[in-house]
């Protein structure tokens, strides 16, 4: 177990011993709600938070566990303790119901999602108000027996409360630091490049989802108890969503313990406007902080006391930069290396159509183990998007994609880069808000198959020192320069241990002389045993790296063959230049 | 669950017509959120609180004897300013779409508040001349006040229409919309016409406004309720346009009378939802 959460469990222990103390109500009512909204709000982070697709609807998790709570008690008359898995198990199947169809959908980007949830906030409000759930009179608990786990009624729900409020922190924590929060994170900054690099982004969103609703639904199974007499209009409101955006928001997103640090300075707050009757000002109050935070502090206090405190303990100590001599290779590629030569990708009949275009008409290419292949063509002629529907990242319309034995066509991309095929970005596509080193370290965890964060950072070193980026660990993608970005796509690339990569115009707007060292670098990958498939318009380059080029045109090929022989055919003149010169 | 019980042909007729008049008030509200989140990236979520800001001032006006189609005089202007200022705001402090989202989420707590501060969180009704006339056309009943709403939501949506298609201004918004950086390049001046959009969407909300005023009870946490209906009507219209969101208002106003009318009125919220998700799943492209 960890630091930190031998830390929670501590802190937690010790607050249990507080009820002892003999405190008036007034303490354990002001606890418990401050419990109460850390679990919601760090609850909802779980999805929210870490992946960028805000929920407006956890009031919906949190009403649905709050009224099978409440149902199970006061119609079937359950112990209430039994009641909260089954609170737990409904608001999981809401969410995850609920997720199984907006994230099927690739449209539904963030604003979408929010805007999706709060409306399903209002069904489910409508739902429970005209069935006999409700009834639409609410549901009065007045004659539950409170169990006794405290010495008085008000201690036993502010234990509850602490109870629910260690497992969703212990939870949270272990998902920020785990392969799959870092998949959750990556998903926030680029949910194309993370699904390519091996993230399954629809399950993650999912798990997250339905995790983050369960525990909703168990805050909302203490509260049911709590309040004693619950009514739709007062659960199914915009308050809950309101307040744990803005408590989570206000302590920052990007770490596990912001939305608790938001909740309690919150809850501090709304409370005394509500001790001292002011409850409506309390809600302006909550509108005028969310937006100053987002105006002025849209990172958080969390991160930003995290930074002053980092910046005091770096000063001074000077970092030793050393320019990586980048020749430690690591070892080749796990997979069994067969014979070089035999027929590692096979694509046949490929065609992809765009509504009315048609981007690859029937295209078809052999890539042989450990050669380079050059892939050209004119502007348009289908090189990008062969790589993307080579790489999942387009569905083919029509054709077969075999690699090593497999079919392809209609495998999710992430399964393609799990299975060994890695993949650049002519436009470098970096996760901006983790370090170079942590970018690295997503590729080794996924498509690189190696499960613990810290031994993918190990990992994830060594492809710096390789690609010669190793100075640079620490800095975020926007300290780069196009070059070192480039090579940063490449480091990502290898570090999912791939056995084919497909090379994006790696070369394109470098000068003459980086592009030498990415030549060598090219040559290195190879030497490790990688195929490489190349997509390039720098001729000086695919004349000194290729063995094996195609010609594309018009989503047609055009010409195959060595590259000296291929440039000086006719058809493949005509196709660049024009007719005129023949 | 709700009993089925098969209307008359005459109470389905009444149904569609008062769904044909609600949906145009959908429309009418989506039109403005519509050009915002289309035209200028901005989700306003204090659309909805504007809208309600409008009815009550228009309410507390015409309770002191203003005529209520009166007040838009000085209620349009009003809200043109305040959605100039919005804008400014916006534009200062470069909002992502997602940003504004959250910010204007935030500005509609503080209306709310404000308009249960100065009116509680009672429910209110606008008393005027126009509140209970209605004609009979056939064997169906027109009420006044939905009528004056629909010749407003289909005269504005065309008049919009029309100036985002034919005039300098509209094709210069357009081309923002869709490549900012070009748009510059060729000289169009993005803050002015930005202030100028947003004004415009604030007006028109407060148009709607006074006709929510007009037809409807207010109570502050109403305006919760239009939040999903209207959105619905938004992304089913399509985003940047004039005639959509009216277009599928109507659609979805009639849809939900029809479901009142064979099961029960308060089942009417699920209608906007499940549309919205059929569609996305058939036509994914379709939305946003």
């Amino acid at each position: 177990m960890n630091r930190a959460t031998v830390a929670i469990l501590a802190v937690a222990a010790a607050m249990a011993l507080l009820p002892l103390l003999g405190l008036p109500a007034f303490y354990d009512a002001l606890l418990y709600l401050m419990l109460h909204w850390i679990v919601l709000a760090t609850s909802w982070n779980i999805l929210s938070g870490t992946t960028g697709y805000f929920s407006f609807g956890h009031g919906a998790f949190f009403g649905a566990g709050l009224y099978t709570t409440s149902t199970l008690l006061a119609r079937f008359e359950w112990p209430f303790l039994w009641t909260l898995p089954v609170a737990a198990g409904v608001a999981a199947l809401l969410g995850t119901a609920l997720g199984a169809v907006v994230f099927r959908v690739r449209s539904v980007r963030g604003e979408l999602f929010a805007l999706l949830t709060l409306a399903i906030t209002f069904v489910v409000g409508t739902i429970v108000g005209n069935t006999p759930i409700d009834g639409g009179n609410g549901v009065s608990l007045t004659s539950v027996p409170v169990p006794h786990l405290g010495p008085t009624q008000s201690s036993t729900f502010y234990l509850l409360a602490l109870a629910a409020a260690t497992l969703t922190l212990v939870v949270a924590r272990a998902i920020f630091f785990s392969r799959f929060g870092a998949g959750l994170l990556a998903i926030h900054d680029d949910e194309d490049a993370a699904e390519v690099m091996g993230v399954p982004t629809y399950r993650y969103k999912l798990v997250a989802l339905a995790i983050s609703c369960a525990l909703a639904g168990v805050a909302g199974g203490i509260h049911a108890l709590f309040l004693s007499y619950v009514t739709v209009g007062e659960v199914f409101t915009i308050t809950v969503p309101l307040t744990v955006v803005l408590m989570s928001v206000l302590g920052g997103t990007r770490h596990w313990a912001g939305p608790a640090v938001g909740a309690v300075a919150i809850t501090g707050l709304l409370y005394s406007f509500t001790a001292a009757d002011h409850a409506v000002a309390g809600k302006a109050a909550i509108g005028a902080i969310l937006i100053a935070a987002i105006l002025f502090m849209p990172d958080g206090i969390l991160p930003r006391v995290q930074r002053a405190w980092r910046g005091v303990a770096h000063r001074g100590v000077k970092k030793t930069a050393s320019v990586a001599p980048a020749v430690a290779a690591p070892a080749p590629p796990s997979s069994t290396v067969p014979a070089a030569g035999d027929v590692v990708l096979r694509v046949s009949g490929l065609h992809k159509r765009f509504k009315g275009v048609r981007a690859l008409a029937g295209v078809a290419v052999d890539v042989r183990r450990g050669e380079i292949l050059g892939l050209l063509g004119p502007n348009g002629s289908g090189k990008s998007t062969f790589i993307n529907v080579v790489s999942g990242h387009y569905a083919a319309s029509a054709g077969e994609i075999v690699f090593e034995g497999r079919g392809l066509v209609g495998t999710p991309a992430h399964r393609i880069a799990a299975g060994g095929i890695a993949r650049t970005y002519q436009i470098p596509r970096p996760f901006a808000h983790m370090t170079v080193l942590d970018n690295v370290a997503l590729a080794a965890m996924f498509g690189g198959g190696i499960a613990t964060p810290r031994v993918a950072r190990t990992a994830a070193q060594e492809w710096l020192d390789f690609t010669g980026l190793a100075a640079k660990a620490d800095a975020l993608p926007d300290e780069l320069n196009l070059h070192q970005r480039k090579f940063l796509e490449l480091a990502r690339a290898l570090a999912s241990r791939p056995r084919l990569v497909l090379l994006d115009e790696v070369l394109c707007g470098l000068t003459p002389s980086e592009i030498d060292s990415a030549v060598a670098l090219i040559r290195r990958i190879r030497d490790q045993g990688a195929t490489i498939v190349f997509v390039e318009h720098v001729m000086r380059a695919v004349m000194a790296l290729t063995d094996r080029v195609v010609v594309f045109h018009h989503g047609e090929l055009l010409a195959e063959g060595r590259a000296a022989d291929v440039m000086q055919r006719p058809e493949v003149m005509t196709a660049y230049l024009g007719r005129a010169h023949a | 669950m709700p009993g089925f019980t098969l209307p008359s042909a005459t109470l389905l007729a009444q149904s569609v017509l008062s769904g044909i008049f609600v949906g145009a008030l959908y429309g009418l509200m989506g039109l403005g959120l519509s050009l915002s989140w289309g035209l200028l990236r901005i989700i306003n979520l204090a659309h909805f609180a504007f809208a309600f800001l409008a009815a009550y001032v228009c309410y507390q006006l015409a309770t002191q004897g203003v005529d209520p189609l009166l007040t838009l005089l000085g209620i349009v202007p009003a809200f043109f300013v305040l959605g100039v200022l919005l804008q400014w705001l916006m534009a200062r402090f470069r909002m992502t779409t997602f940003n504004s989202l959250l910010l204007t989420f935030g500005l509609m707590g503080i209306v709310e508040a404000i308009i249960q501060t100065i009116w509680t969180a009672d429910f209110r009704k606008l008393e005027s001349a126009y509140a209970n006339q209605k004609f009979k056309l056939g064997a169906l009943f027109v009420p006044v006040p939905e009528l004056i709403t629909l010749v407003l939501a289909v005269s504005l949506a065309l008049s919009i229409w029309a100036v985002l298609r034919y005039t300098d201004l509209g094709r210069a918004l357009r081309a923002a919309a869709e490549d900012s950086a070009v748009a510059a390049a060729f000289g169009v001046d993005q803050r002015r016409n930005g202030l100028l959009l947003a004004g415009t969407c604030a007006a028109l909300v407060s148009i709607a406004g006074v006709c929510i005023a007009l037809t409807a009870t207010l109570a502050p946490s109403q305006m919760y309720a239009w939040i999903g209906v209207v959105f619905a009507a938004v992304m089913l219209g399509g985003l940047g346009s004039a005639i959509g969101p009216l277009v599928a208002g109507l659609l979805i106003g009639v849809s939900e009378a029809v479901t009142m009318a064979v099961t029960a009125p308060s089942w009417a919220p699920i209608v906007s939802f499940t549309l919205l998700i059929v569609v996305l799943i058939l036509r994914p492209g379709k939305a946003a």
